[in-house]
């Protein structure tokens, strides 16, 4: 139906879709794990905390398992070359993410204070650990990731993890993180009732200042970074071949992007119009609404990372020319085109009955709720 | 050149997540499906007992679910991490059905779980049931794509090498949606998990008579579980896994070292009930034979042969032989993709790639391959038969085992007599762990005899590594020992601590164990 060029296309838009589904339903309940032990003063606040993610966080923990399944099929190489080079990088978003169901669901099973405080900062890692990494992460591939291929295209990482520790990616971590705080904290500010919807507020207040200062850093200082870019023709229609190209580095280069065309800059306006929507109508106490524009910033932010780097997805900083694209790091045309089908059949199905279920279980999550339902409630 | 040290640790780290991640999907599979029966007996009756059995048998479920989600992203991160060649060479096919896993079944099981278990007060009762059904369609859906992906690997079908992009290509989407192979592993594997569900829930059902404590809700519990059991393991006999060895070379290999059939025998051929293999020899030291049977399981027929291990190998020989043909012309093709004369012997050979590939074990360059590097290469493509023919049989005997114990259950609970017979529920009490046990054995001989293999006949496991240290899989494998053990201690403590409660931890105040409870 579409030729490999446009499915090519139309995957780098997908992909980016899941990833910004992934930030907005897991992330907000992520947001709601870093909080969790200081919105949650005492045992109840916190069952109060939890309970308001509750029924929701495992179905929103799979947009994480199909954004992963998606970048498998659609861009195997990105998932090999990126899970295997950042491999201890993964192995700690993996062992965070270990506490989050047996948090949830073994926390409040038994009476010790000792067991549920433990579970709550195992909440805690679970929440925060992840977008902290997701952020480093992509400050690293915004720099470029030391890797290349051989003649039979296996993949060679050669930086080390500590690499991976510098100080852009550490700021792009900061921003990942204050920008899931702050949206976690406007989900918990509807749910909640006083004094806990106050602590969530103020919480968004910080945390929103955090994200909009640190995106803009991160922006200046993107224009003096070496960015990528592909000097040699490319046929968007051909088979992927990442070695078949040639790159040259140079400051600025993330930039080409907005000058060529200049409706672009409306990505990164949408993180700031959004991040300031936000705190406002959170001031208003129009909850529902502020988190409507934290989602709105989300795609600002990570569509601005995806908009900068276009056509690259992880250019390689020890061989340029062996970056990843999206024309040459893609499945084949057929199962592009399989993918699609699948997605476009599924996606509406799962928001459809994701939003039921958000609705059957609205409402306040109150002190009063959770003691009625001692033995059910998380 | 790989090393063997790094491909050991490779596989040794998935081999323990995986088989790790198992201990908790075969109780999710079945368990789902006994909490529909319950609360559809409920709804259909309005009995408060199978309201609350949902519900306490669903506390338990929940306990269990929370570990296989944990232990279930390992898996999906662990193609990438660890295999990263493997993931670049056939993730064109294999992802697909990963990613179609999530879409179509993961979404649906873990949204509907939220509510399963937070929805009683605000969903009418049959929106509660069509609840409790899509979470437990969500978890066997979830069960087919993945053996879809894992039926690939053993039965590689419609996909094709391409030589431009250095990997398998899909040819036909369909085609690997109805393998057969993956089709037989789903009917065999949920099965198996139904009645690892099933013996969960007639094992504790059994302790409460044993102790006569809550009987009318053990009782009922009790000759559900007996009745879901038995139809479930004669499912898991009957449709066993060996209808489907007869497709596809990766069966028959496996095939030949379960049964340990070291010669073709004239067909129909003879089935070992009890064997001594000896590897060094390639033959059995004795064998207890019965006629017949082994033609009869293994073809349902009695004219076809089964080729026995000297005779694969035979064939492998000339295919690893035609192989290093392929893998030569692969590398002037790679070199210069307008190479006639290249691609013509690449075409010729291209379906012995595979084979030709083995050799990258022992050989950087295929081409200079000694006949004791080839020798070594055709004795790695059969798995070793004495784990092959023992897990086996212990995991037949197991299932067996099992078929009795339901059938005499589900027997005395229909004459009403199960509480009274302390023997049967001893016997049930103590069967508990059988099915964690078949379930562990029939994974490892599905998944250890496929090699030298991660894709039969197409990817050596050794090339499908990805290049990482030594240290790191050492550093990790620590890791995942400490978090597995860790996590394996809580759960069972608190499956324990639940199950001995029992339904008065609901809270309900209708039951005995109220009072242990509170």
């Amino acid at each position: 139906m579409f030729d490999y060029e446009t499915l090519k296309l139309i995957w780098w838009l997908l992909v980016g879709v899941l990833l910004v589904g992934f930030a907005i339903m897991d992330g907000h309940d992520m947001g709601v794990g870093t909080l969790l032990p200081f919105v949650g003063r005492s045992d109840i606040e916190r069952r109060v905390v939890i309970n308001t993610v509750g029924p929701h966080w495992d179905g929103n923990q799979v947009w994480f398992i199909t954004g992963g399944g998606a970048i498998f099929a659609a861009w195997p190489l990105i998932y090999a070359t990126a899970f295997s080079g950042f491999y201890w990088a993964m192995l700690a978003v993996l062992w965070a993410l270990f506490f989050r169901p047996v948090g949830f669901d073994y926390r409040s099973k038994l009476q010790n204070p000792t067991w549920r405080r433990t579970w709550d900062w195992g909440l805690f890692v679970g929440g925060t650990v992840p977008p902290i990494i997701f952020g480093v992460a992509f400050g690293n591939l915004l720099q470029g990731v030391p890797f290349h291929f051989n003649s039979l295209l296996v993949p060679y990482y050669t930086g080390s993890f500590w690499q991976l520790l510098n100080p852009f990616a550490l700021l792009c971590g900061v921003v990942s993180s204050a920008m899931l705080v702050f949206h976690g904290g406007i989900y918990l500010a509807h749910r909640t009732e006083e004094p806990l919807a106050a602590r969530a507020r103020a919480a968004v207040y910080g945390a929103g200042t955090v994200m909009l200062l640190g995106f803009a850093a991160a922006g200046f200082w993107v224009a003096h970074l070496d960015g990528y870019a592909i000097t040699s023709t490319i046929d968007p229609n051909a088979l992927p071949n990442p070695a078949a190209k040639e790159v040259v580095r140079h400051a600025g280069a993330w930039l080409s992007n907005y000058q060529k065309a200049p409706l672009t800059m409306l990505v990164p306006a949408l993180a700031f119009a959004g991040g300031v929507l936000a705190m406002l109508l959170t001031r208003a106490g129009r909850t529902g609404l502020a988190f409507i524009a934290s989602s709105i910033a989300i795609v600002g932010v990570i569509g601005t990372a995806g908009v900068s780097m276009f056509p690259f997805l992880m250019p390689s900083s020890s061989d340029p020319n062996h970056s990843l694209t999206v024309w040459d790091s893609v499945s084949s045309h057929l199962t592009l085109g399989i993918m699609l089908w699948a997605t476009l059949i599924f996606m509406p199905l799962i928001i459809f009955y994701t939003g039921w279920a958000y609705r059957v279980m609205r409402g306040k999550v109150t002190v009063e709720r959770i003691k009625r339902d001692e033995h059910s409630a998380y | 050149m790989i090393s063997e040290h790094l491909v050991d640790l490779s596989r040794l780290q998935f081999a323990a997540t995986a088989m790790y991640h198992f201990l908790f999907v075969p109780l999710t599979l079945g368990m789902v499906w006994l909490l529909v029966i319950m609360e559809s007996v409920y709804v259909m009756t309005g009995k408060v007992v199978y309201k609350d059995m949902t519900r306490f048998w669903g506390k338990l479920f929940g306990i269990n679910f929370a570990l296989g989600v944990t232990t279930g992203i390992t898996l999906e991160f662990q193609f990438g991490t660890n295999w990263a060649y493997y993931s670049h060479y056939v993730g064109d096919i294999f992802g697909a059905p990963l990613a179609i896993e999530g879409l179509m079944a993961f979404f649906l099981e873990s949204t509907f779980i939220g509510l399963f278990f937070f929805g009683w007060d605000r969903l009418s009762k049959p929106q509660h049931l069509l609840v409790t059904i899509l979470m437990a369609v969500g978890t066997n859906l979830s069960a087919l794509w993945i053996l879809i992906a894992n039926g690939w690997m053993q039965n590689p079908v419609g996909a094709e090498f391409n030589f431009e992009t250095m990997r398998m290509e899909l040819t036909d989407f369909w085609a690997v949606v109805f393998n057969p192979d993956a089709q037989a592993k789903f009917v065999h594997t949920v099965s198996a998990g139904y009645v690892t569900g099933a013996m969960f829930v007639l094992s504790v059902s059994a302790w409460y008579l044993l102790k006569g404590r809550d009987v009318e809700f053990a009782k009922r519990s009790f000759r559900i579980a007996a009745a879901f059991g038995l139809a479930s393991v004669c499912s898991v006999i009957v449709l066993g896994d060996e209808s489907g060895y007869t497709v596809g070379e990766a069966q028959q290999t496996k095939m030949a070292a379960l049964e340990a059939m070291w010669e073709t025998e004239p067909a129909p051929a003879p089935f070992n009930l009890v064997a001594w293999p000896n590897e060094a020899e390639q033959k059995n030291d004795w064998a207890v034979q019965i006629p017949w049977v082994m033609g009869l399981i293994g073809t349902r027929s009695v004219s076809k042969e089964i080729p026995g291990i000297a005779e694969i190998k035979e064939k492998n020989h000339h295919r690893i032989v035609s192989g290093i043909e392929a893998v030569k012309a692969l590398e002037r093709l790679r070199a210069d993709r307008g190479d006639a004369d290249a691609r013509a012997t690449f075409d010729a050979h291209k379906a012995d790639l595979g084979f030709g590939l083995l050799l990258r074990r022992y050989t950087e360059n295929v081409d200079s391959a000694t006949p004791e590097m080839i020798a070594k290469a055709v004795d790695s493509t059969i798995p070793r038969v004495t784990p092959m023919f023992w897990g086996f049989r212990l995991m037949v005997g197991i299932g067996f085992l099992m078929l009795a114990l339901f059938a005499i259950a589900a027997w005395y609970t229909v004459k009403g007599k199960c509480a009274h017979k302390a023997w049967l529920l001893k016997w049930a009490l103590w069967s508990l762990p059988l099915p964690w046990i078949a379930c562990e054995l029939g994974w490892f001989v599905a998944e250890y005899g496929r090699q030298p293999w991660t894709i039969y006949g197409v990817l050596p496991t050794h090339l499908s590594v990805s290049t990482l240290s030594v240290g790191s899989l050492y550093g990790s494998l620590a890791g995942f020992i400490g978090f597995y053990t860790v996590l394996l201690i809580v759960e069972v403590y608190l499956m324990v601590r639940f199950a001995r409660l029992g339904p008065g931890s609901l809270g309900t105040g209708r039951y005995d164990s109220d009072a242990i409870a509170h």
